[in-house]
């Protein structure tokens, strides 16, 4: 057995944007490979999440599958990370909040312009949607937030490089400004 | 509309400054802001229609959309809900056939909740179209609805409906002071202005708005300011929850706030006074106007005031539109020249740089009270009563759980015990002390004084006894912050979000340990990073009772290390019922098995 440590990452009700800044460390990642080992991770189409270090969510929670997953990472992640916009406020799915389930339902599967064979999907293996999307905050308990939209690739490396030699993160100004 | 703006523009001679009083006729008039008044305003006083809706998005008492002929607000103060307001509003709701919230179909009648209205000892109380509707029992009830279905013009309704008692309990050094109109202005005369500042000075008197900034060195710092015009204005915004002693001031003793008003203006060299008047006041402005025409009538207002060549002032009565955040004395200056109470950034500070960017004065109604009474009996009579740090007397307005709720002058220093022994308040649980900007105190506290130094207070005093609920209360004030938050700043407008929603999860018994931490560490975030006063202290109602009462929040949170502020699985229930699922995979737990 290695001693590297452990990371998993997933993406709920995200855009992958965020795993996709996280590959922008480009050759740096090369480094963070002789520390770290993958876990569950759309990097490693592992399916479930075992003991890991620290666990990366990108995401809101949208849906009953979302909060399975949440809870899977939180019960084996000794650190559990927001990962962005999403993950931290809800982000662009949230703006379902203000239209109710039930209308996004019937435009998109019954009255919307262009539906064929109009129906509600039904099939049990298809997870339900929440009345709201919610930030993971809010369904588990969250030891870090790491903001942005995406947060940049600086953010990840000096996150991660902090949490694995064991300091206390802290994001300077310069990488936690948007304007 | 055009005829009706023209007419208004030209009451309020097209000065941009009063556009809350544009507004206001227009409001009054249409039950809301036309889009073609505000085409009208913009072209009328130059100035850009979106500064016009800003002001009218900004105002709880204007409003876009048309609200009914008979527009009804019930107070959501703590103790206007203790006194049941709840019944009120679901009795009018019932009998008029209008939601809470809402305007009946055919516009006759509109009801909704407000901020507190003043009226804390006679309440449950309300306003319908601006005026009063104290104590609310449910035959006024009864009779309110009535004469709305019958639309009996208000003009028309009895007048008791709108009688505002003024039940003053203790009487002290201030109110029972004997007085005749121009005594302050001839006393200050005869002895000499900067011997009258002297005198001020001399009685330590600090403002009674809260802050207790000193105000002899307030008037000093404006009069030797170099910019002219200078101003005087009158606090009469008397918006946090639980107070209404100014009511009383300026319903029994205008006189004396207004001569404190003319005594200002001679020391720092002014010529213009405004009295910043709250909207709920609305029903005392008629009966000011009246004091200050007598008073010009007199010749202790208007040009050469008693006699003396050069010396000229006046003052006028500009009405607030419903915004808490309008106490702050640089919001209240920016709603003055008719904008969105926004808090300026400090400095340069008001007295160099207030209203019109002028050198400006603004003192509480009870600071001009008290000065008016200095002017005359001297410094040395005030500061010999009180405290060295907090001299004089207070005037405290006493509602909640007593037998005698109303209004109480006290030297500063007297215990909350003897209060409340004066006011007839058993089985205490605890006392909130200066509003809910202020301090929450338990009963194992009652030995605590009204001070500057302990207690500070603009004279909000609420009395809650052992069968009120600590989380109610706590989530009343917050909610109230939430509410009134200008939305100027981020740790205001969010966090004040935030505090109420995390206490909600906690008072609804969803709490954990980690969630009360996290309140704890939100209190801090929104005490410290925001912009004013009100985000500053918007914590207060958790930080203080979190402190006198801790026991009741442990009781509250349960075991589990975490769990979600909500019922995940209802959560659900719309999308379950529309795939026709009810299978095992379509329900959630709340917490992990």
């Amino acid at each position: 057995m290695s001693n590297k440590i452990k990371i998993a990452t997933t993406s709920l009700a995200g855009c992958f944007g965020c795993h996709m800044s996280f590959l922008d460390i480009d050759e740096r990642i090369t480094a963070l490979a002789e520390v770290v080992e993958f876990d569950r991770s759309p990097l490693t189409d592992i399916e479930h999440c075992g003991p890991c270090d620290i666990g990366l969510i990108e995401g809101g929670v949208c849906n009953s599958e979302n909060v399975h997953v949440l809870r899977e990472f939180r019960k084996n992640c000794k650190v559990l990370v927001a990962v962005g916009a999403c993950a931290i406020n809800g982000g662009l799915p949230a703006l379902r909040n203000f239209v109710s389930v039930e209308a996004c339902l019937l435009e998109a599967y019954r009255d919307g312009i262009g539906v064929d064979n109009p129906q509600i999907p039904n099939d049990p293996e298809l997870p339900l949607l929440l009345d709201k999307v919610h930030p993971i905050h809010e369904i588990v308990k969250v030891d870090y937030f790491m903001p942005g939209c995406p947060p940049s690739a600086d953010v990840f490396w000096t996150f991660l490089s902090a949490l694995i030699e064991g300091r206390e993160p802290s994001l300077p100004y310069e990488l936690v400004h948007y304007d | 509309m055009k005829t009706f703006v023209d007419k208004v523009l030209e009451q309020a001679e097209f000065q941009p400054a009063r556009l809350l009083e544009i507004l206001r006729a227009v409001q009054a008039e249409f039950r809301h802001i036309p889009e073609s008044a505000i085409a009208l305003i913009a072209a009328g006083l130059q100035i850009p229609r979106t500064q016009i809706i800003a002001v009218a998005e900004f105002y709880s008492f204007l409003h876009l959309t048309p609200q009914g002929r008979y527009d009804l607000l019930i107070s959501d103060s703590i103790t206007d809900r203790m006194l049941g307001n709840q019944q009120v509003l679901d009795a009018l709701a019932a009998r008029l056939q209008v939601e809470v919230g809402g305007v009946r179909g055919d516009g006759l009648v509109s009801l909704n909740r407000t901020s507190c209205t003043g009226m804390c000892d006679q309440g449950p109380a309300g306003l319908v179209n601006g005026y009063p509707l104290p104590r609310l029992i449910p035959a006024k009830i009864a009779a309110v609805a009535e004469l709305i279905e019958k639309q009996v013009p208000l003009a028309d309704w009895p007048a008791e409906m709108f009688q505002v008692d003024e039940p003053i309990y203790r009487a002290d050094l201030l109110l029972k002071q004997p007085f005749s109109n121009g005594e302050a202005l001839q006393t200050a005369f005869a002895r000499g202005l900067a011997e009258t500042l002297a005198e001020v000075d001399l009685s330590h008197l600090r403002g009674r708005g809260g802050a207790g900034f000193k105000t002899a060195l307030k008037w000093r710092t404006c009069s030797q300011q170099t910019a002219t015009p200078r101003y005087v204005i009158c606090n009469a915004d008397e918006g946090e929850p639980g107070t209404f002693k100014d009511r009383m001031l300026l319903d029994l003793y205008a006189d004396q706030v207004f001569e404190g008003m003319t005594v200002c203006a001679a020391i720092i060299g002014s010529s213009h006074g405004l009295v910043y008047l709250r909207a709920e006041y609305l029903f005392l402005r008629d009966k000011l106007l009246a004091v200050l025409q007598a008073r010009r009538e007199q010749g202790l207002l208007g040009k050469a005031i008693l006699g003396r060549e050069g010396f000229d002032f006046d003052i006028e009565i500009r009405m607030g539109a419903g915004a808490y955040i309008c106490g702050e004395a640089s919001a209240q200056i920016e709603s003055l020249e008719g904008k969105p109470g926004i808090p300026r950034t400090k400095p340069p500070n008001s007295v160099v740089c207030g209203y019109q960017r002028k050198p400006t004065v603004v003192d509480n109604v009870e600071t001009f009270f008290a000065a008016t009474h200095i002017a005359i009996q001297g410094g040395q009579w005030f500061a010999d009563i009180g405290t060295p740090q907090s001299t004089g007397t207070k005037l405290l307005s006493i509602s909640g759980d007593c037998r005698r709720p109303g209004i109480y002058e006290y030297p500063f220093g007297t215990t909350v015990r003897q209060i409340l022994q004066d006011c007839g308040a058993d089985e205490v649980m605890g006392v909130q002390v200066g509003g809910p900007s202020g301090t929450f105190i338990s009963n194992r506290e009652l030995d605590r004084v009204v001070a500057f130094e302990d207690l500070s207070t603009a004279g909000s005093f609420m009395v809650f006894n052992r069968t009120r609920n600590l989380f109610a209360i706590a989530q009343n004030f917050i909610d109230f912050f939430a509410h009134e938050s200008c939305g100027f700043c981020t740790p205001c407008r969010v966090g004040t979000a935030l505090l109420r929603n995390q206490l909600a999860k906690i008072a609804d018994g969803h709490g954990a340990a980690e969630d009360l931490e996290q309140l704890s560490a939100l209190c801090e975030v929104v005490k410290n990073n925001s912009h004013c006063g009100l985000g500053e202290s918007a914590a207060n109602p958790i930080l203080t009772t979190l402190l006198s009462y801790p026991e009741l929040y442990l009781q509250q949170l349960k075991a589990k290390e975490f769990a979600p502020g909500f019922d995940l699985d209802a959560t659900l229930a719309a999308a379950r019922r529309l795939a026709q699922r009810d299978d095992a995979a379509a329900h959630l737990n709340q917490v992990e098995n």
